[in-house]
């Protein structure tokens, strides 16, 4: 090829994946704009602070659902982060690599594509019937958490296997145990990468709706949960009940409480942006 | 005419420099089938300079890792035979490799601080080895000692990566000797370095071997006879001599040693 035909396809190339980007930014903008316009009309405190009303959308609020959201995440998030890192860390840093490690790891990543409804029903059978916790919040997060490990799991091990072993070498040659290493170099090295998968992870677990329908969480929950073993609702539970009530204003507030989500999902994800930045800023490789 | 009494040289490392403290009796390393190491006996004096030269491949690294059981990490590889520290064999059932390598310390290579704080990067090796007094003190005796001090005493809360890589070099070392080893070995310690920042390395060595005993591999042969007691050579995993710096270099016994320090071969 010529130079000159070569500098076309580049140039080509480049419009090619600008257009790319500006069509998936396009979309975003629309979607964002299109919430915000319709929900913020409703959106105030009161709307916060009110408990869900059936007869009437002007005071309906989201509360339950929204604490009920915040305590699933927290719960989800303290149940998953230590069973994902910690099994990240065996499989990555701790066992030797052989046929049984490959088969699990393989397990792993097939477990990330399970569509959530087949997790709820498990979480319905083993959580909700078989170990009597009903629906309550626990249940709830033990469903969610199952259904996100694989994706921190996966993500932690990327991570973990980024960290050079330069680093790994250096501590051993100081007469470092296994355990000090990981503890003290390698995992504040994934720190930025772990976080990242977990807030997507947890995203993810806040958005679903299917897994918390199925072990039924219950979409008229006056009072926010007071402990893990309380019954609830959630934001996503809580919008899809709204939208099918044939009342246009319930749609209207449907919107409203979408844009609370939308915001609480944002929060997440510009608090995983500090943490990163926080652990980046002494790496350098 | 009158008799002069020989008397035993004393040397700057004091009486004990010269005795054995390490050394290797018919050690086989293999990775897998490939025999990178075969059948090496050899012996390195305590506070001395002793050099490992030798073509690519030879299997410099995989030995000078054997000597503080860095192979461990290394999947599908075995040892055989003994390489004992001080007459003990460090590859017997019961010796804890992390103890071993807190005796022989290490540096690599390519310069791999911590992304750590200067100060962070030689306090770590101390902290966990349960020595927490006068960290300062020992920071600063430990940087002095490489010559790093004067450079990075305004900025020991600075990263370790800020560093230019000769200075992380010398960091590394800092660190390695903060733990008061009694052996250090260095991987091509100068094979990233330019020739100013190799320059104050090898004279920091000279200067390490009054408390230190070093086993240096190399590529650089004026490096090995400019800084090293006692020199190795190693073809194809074989150890093919090994004595003298001065003898190896002048009036090698093997023909293959002398066409590699004349650089025929490599
Ligand atoms: N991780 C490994 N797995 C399998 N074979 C290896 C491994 N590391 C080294 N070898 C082989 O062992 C032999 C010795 O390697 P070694 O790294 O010790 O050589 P070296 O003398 O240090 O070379 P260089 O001067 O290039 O660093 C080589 O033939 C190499 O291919
Ligand atoms: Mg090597």
């Amino acid at each position: 090829m010529s130079l000159k035909s070569r500098k076309m396809v580049g140039i080509g190339a480049t419009g090619v994946f600008m257009f790319a980007t500006i069509l998936a930014v396009l979309i975003l903008v629309i979607l964002i704009f299109e919430i915000v316009s319709s929900g913020y009309k409703d959106l105030d405190w009161k709307f916060i602070t009110s408990p869900p009303s059936v007869l009437s959308a002007e005071k309906a609020g989201i509360w339950p659902a929204l604490m009920g959201s915040i305590w699933l995440m927290a719960l989800t998030a303290v149940i998953s982060i230590p069973v994902g890192i910690g099994a990240a860390i065996y499989l990555e840093e701790l066992t030797v690599k052989n046929k049984l490690t490959r088969i699990i790891e393989v397990n792993i990543s097939n477990l990330a594509g399970v569509p959530s409804i087949v997790y709820g029903i498990l979480g319905l059978g083993i959580f909700v019937r078989q170990f009597h916790m009903g629906r309550s919040v626990l249940a709830g997060a033990l469903t969610m958490s199952l259904l996100i490990l694989p994706v921190i799991i996966v993500s932690a091990r990327e991570a973990l296997k980024a960290v050079p072993d330069s680093i790994r070498q250096a501590a051993y040659g100081l007469g470092a145990t296994k355990i000090q290493t990981i503890w003290h170099h390698v995992l504040p090295a994934a720190v930025p990468g772990i976080v990242t998968g977990i807030i997507l992870a947890l995203s993810r677990a806040v958005g679903e709706t299917a897994p918390i329908a199925m072990i039924g969480a219950l979409s008229y929950i006056h009072d926010a949960p007071k402990g893990v073993m309380s019954s609830f609702t959630a934001l996503p539970l809580q919008i899809y009940n709204w939208i099918s009530y044939p009342q246009k204003e319930f749609h209207e507030i449907a919107g409203a409480a979408i844009l609370v989500l939308l915001i609480l999902l944002l929060t997440m994800n510009s608090i995983a942006i500090t943490i990163r930045q926080r652990f980046e800023r002494n790496r350098q490789w | 005419m009158t008799i002069v009494p020989t008397q035993p040289k004393v040397e700057e490392g004091g009486i004990r420099a010269g005795a054995p403290i390490l050394s290797t009796r018919n050690v086989w390393i293999r990775y897998g089938d490939h025999a990178a190491i075969k059948n090496v006996s050899m012996e390195i004096q305590e506070k001395r300079i002793t050099a490992i030269i030798g073509p690519s491949g030879c299997g410099k690294s995989t030995l000078l890792r054997s000597f503080n059981r860095m192979n461990d990490f290394i999947e599908n590889l075995s040892t055989e035979g003994q390489v004992c520290y001080r007459g003990e064999n460090v590859y017997k059932k019961g010796i804890d490799p992390v103890e071993v390598r807190r005796k022989i310390g290490m540096v690599f290579q390519k310069p791999n601080p911590f992304p750590k704080t200067i100060f962070k990067n030689v306090s770590w090796g101390l902290s966990i080895n349960g020595i927490k007094d006068n960290m300062a003190d020992r920071v600063e005796k430990a940087l002095i000692q490489v010559a790093l001090f004067d450079e990075v005493k305004d900025k020991l809360n600075k990263s370790g990566l800020e560093l230019s890589g000769g200075q992380q070099q010398r960091l590394c070392i800092a660190r390695a000797i903060a733990l008061e080893p009694e052996i250090v070995l260095m991987d091509e310690p100068c094979s990233a370095l330019d020739p100013i920042a190799t320059m104050r390395i090898e004279d920091l060595l000279l200067e390490l071997k009054k408390k230190y005993t070093i086993v240096i591999v190399t590529h650089n042969m004026q490096q090995a006879a400019r800084v090293s007691d006692k020199c190795a050579f190693f073809y194809n995993g074989d150890l093919i001599e090994f004595g003298e710096t001065e003898q190896v270099f002048t009036r090698p016994r093997e023909k293959q040693t002398e066409q590699y320090v004349t650089g025929r071969i490599g």
